[in-house]
């Protein structure tokens, strides 16, 4: 009877013990074989003859050489460097600014804040729609200024195949300033009040708080802001649909839609795979770093 | 006596029907395809309610989206998992290309017994037969090249028809344009610019040099002084064409040609059903018309592909299946409601439009003239990458200010790399 109630509580003791680790299995074995496994298998679909279906025969490197041979991934290529790059940019500008704005003790900020979130709750299907209907110049703006009697006024980026990548990053800055603005606004309320204080008591200007204390004790938010932009960036797909289908033309292709091309609609399997292997790549760059230094930071704080 | 010895013989006589039918289940076939709206769906709805009425049981698998993007996704995960639907909407050398994987079942019993090479055109036999054997049915038959045209407006600068030669067509389009007309409406989207330009290859370079060009992909024809030329037309017919055309739908353009916004479209003949639908009379309230060339037909055949499935009930429901929808009854009733002309000939056109006897006559012409040919925009003459390595380079000139040179040494390029 005791022998048997003290296995008992060993096993108790013993699930306690493992109790995490019981409770992550199920998850990390699922992500480890539909996450990681079918990178992989992506991985080696890239260097397989795939087409239509996926089949095993080794290709080597010939699926890597075809894509970087094709115009068209050139020009997702190009795309993702102008679209990432501005959208980056331009969300953190937008969204410090409007953050430092929020933060002078504004009436109404609770209400305000909401208004410049709220795009960040919209899929960016809806995004895409609405903002193709704002920018088509039969339809929106263009036509609007000509309605109101300004004829001269011209607005075609949508139907430019020059400028058409730049409506995506309109439309995207849109979305996702907000955002930027609430994780600035976070950060800035988490600034000592008292080392303001202080510089304000020693005459510095309200710009030069911002500039020389308040920005740089908020850097390590830039970096998460950076990481998170870049990664929509590279997988934007949904809103480049909705909003110029890739046209005109396949003028603002992203990687990614190039991939849905190649490899559900031309049965180009291994060329598929093969941009989505440059597509994770890239991520890969931006986020392993991120990784490194935030790991190590934590080895130091430990 | 003799009553009851009666009774009991019926009896057994009902039950043994009873345990047959039980043993021989009823013919079954799993439709994997995706027309889920306007006539299109109710097109598949008459086809299921006859092979329910011979006894069938339908099972029905619409996958919506992405024009069979999806649909064509499922289908893999179905095949490869050793499951596929007794039939595909499959178009095309599509259908080649699964033949290949040995996925496709075999019709020539049904094809022999109801005599389908003496009624299906040989061009798409052509299409339908993998190494000679039936693989596949058609259902249909769209003419691609043809103008839709409003003769409201063509009457403003004085035309009573729809232009005859690509001179006439430029010719016509100038004094529209002069008279403050949109000449074209056109919707920017890869696959209709694709349209465009295939009819284009056919009316200027004719049914054998389409052959060369888009079938063969042979390499001197795509590189030749008449590929350029094609290419000067298309930047012609680009400044025909109103400045917000970018990404807009076909439907909507043929909506500008119906409402006087524009006078011309050039689409293939599903655009009929949107001028039906709004009541309009062929003849009097649109015109339509081929584009212009020698005797030239582009075809684009909608078809089922059968897999090869398992258990006597599935193997005797596609057989059905596949001897329905090739029937005169489903071919007239499908037709009707799609807009096209049967996939078979000599089915009475008593009950069809105008223009749908005008594309049969059209076919029977360009048959003789050996100008019956497949589209390339519309999947049925190249495998989905060397189609779609042409759009884009269609897609890319009509969309930028390319010189023509540089897309022929593009489309060379282009199908060269997608070849291998």
């Amino acid at each position: 009877m005791g022998a048997s109630q003290s296995t008992e509580s060993n096993l108790t003791a013993r699930i306690q013990r493992h109790l995490s680790k019981i409770v992550v299995a199920p998850s990390f074995a699922a992500s480890l074989f539909f996450v990681y496994g079918f990178i992989l298998w992506t991985g080696y679909m890239a260097f397989s003859k795939s087409r239509m279906l996926p089949v095993w025969d080794w290709a080597g490197l010939r699926q890597y050489e075809r894509l970087w041979q094709m115009e068209r991934w050139h020009v997702a290529i190009e795309n993702l460097l102008v679209f990432g790059g501005l959208f980056i940019v331009t969300c953190l500008i937008i969204g410090c600014l409007l953050a430092v704005l929020l933060d002078q003790r504004i009436r109404a900020e609770g209400a305000l804040r909401t208004i410049f979130l709220y795009p960040m709750a919209l899929s960016f299907i809806v995004t895409g729609t609405v903002w193709k209907w704002l920018l088509n110049p039969g339809l929106g703006l263009e036509s609007m200024m000509h309605d109101f009697g300004w004829t001269s006024f011209k607005f075609d980026w949508l139907v430019n195949s020059d400028m058409a990548i730049y409506t995506v990053v309109i439309a995207a800055v849109w979305q996702a300033s907000g955002f930027v603005m609430a994780m600035f606004l976070a950060a800035l309320r988490g600034v000592d009040q008292d080392i303001i204080r202080a510089a304000y008591m020693d005459g510095a200007s309200l710009p030069r708080i911002y500039f020389g204390i308040i920005i740089p004790s908020i850097r390590p938010v830039f970096l998460s802001a950076i990481v998170v932009l870049a990664h929509l960036a590279v997988k934007s797909f949904d809103l480049v649909i909705a909003l110029t289908g890739g046209g005109p033309g396949y003028a603002s292709d992203l990687p990614a839609t190039f991939m849905y091309t190649m490899a559900f609609q031309r049965n180009q399997l291994g060329v598929g795979a093969a941009s989505a292997m440059m597509m994770l790549a890239t991520v890969m760059a931006i986020i392993v770093p991120y990784l490194y230094s935030e790991l190590r930071g934590g080895k130091k704080n430990g | 006596m003799y009553l009851r010895k009666t009774i009991l013989a019926t009896g057994v006589a009902i039950s043994a029907l009873a345990t047959a039918s039980f043993a021989h289940a009823e013919p079954t076939a799993e439709v994997l395809h995706w027309w889920t709206s306007g006539g299109e769906a109710k097109a598949v709805a008459a086809l299921k309610e006859d092979f329910e009425a011979k006894g069938g049981k339908w099972v029905d698998s619409p996958v919506a989206g992405g024009g069979g993007d999806a649909a064509m996704t499922v289908l893999r995960s179905r095949v490869l998992s050793g499951d596929a639907p007794a039939a595909v909407q499959l178009k095309g050398p599509a259908i080649q290309d699964w033949a290949e994987q040995g996925a496709l079942a075999d019709l020539n019993d049904v094809a022999e017994a109801e005599g389908w090479d003496k009624v299906i055109p040989p061009a798409i036999q052509d299409v339908m037969k993998y190494e000679g054997d039936y693989v596949a049915v058609p259902v249909n038959i769209h003419r691609v090249d043809w103008i839709w045209a409003n003769p409201t407006l063509l009457a403003k600068v004085g035309a009573t028809e729809a232009p005859k030669t690509w001179d006439e067509f430029n010719a016509l389009a100038d004094k529209l344009k002069a008279a403050g007309i949109t000449p074209v409406a056109h919707g920017g989207q890869p696959w209709q610019d694709a349209t465009v330009f295939e009819t284009v290859v056919l009316g200027l370079g004719g049914p054998e040099f389409f052959q060369k060009a888009l079938v063969d992909l042979d390499e001197d024809a795509l590189k030749s002084d008449t590929m350029k030329a094609v290419f000067d037309q298309m930047r012609k017919i680009r400044g025909y064409v109103d400045a917000d055309f970018p990404g807009r739908d076909w439907n909507l353009a043929t909506a500008m040609v119906m409402n006087g916004e524009a006078a011309m479209q050039i689409m293939g003949d599903w655009a009929k059903g949107e001028f039906l639908a709004a009541g309009k009379v062929p003849g009097k309230d649109f015109i339509c018309s081929a584009t212009p060339s020698e005797h030239g037909y582009l075809f684009n055949v909608d078809s089922f592909a059968m897999f090869n499935v398992s258990g006597d009930d599935k193997v005797e429901g596609q057989k059905l299946l596949a001897e329905l929808i090739v029937g005169e009854k489903f071919q007239e009733t499908f037709n009707l409601l799609k807009g096209s002309i049967p996939a078979r000939l000599g089915v009475s056109l008593d009950k069809f439009d105008d223009c749908a006897k005008k594309s049969e006559a059209d076919l029977l012409a360009a048959q003789e003239a050996g100008g019956f040919l497949p589209s390339m925009a519309h999947g049925m003459a190249l495998r989905g990458h060397l189609s779609g390595a042409i759009v884009d380079v269609v897609t890319a000139h009509f969309n930028s200010d390319m010189s023509s040179d540089e897309a022929v040494s593009r489309l060379v390029e282009a199908v060269e790399l997608a070849k291998d």
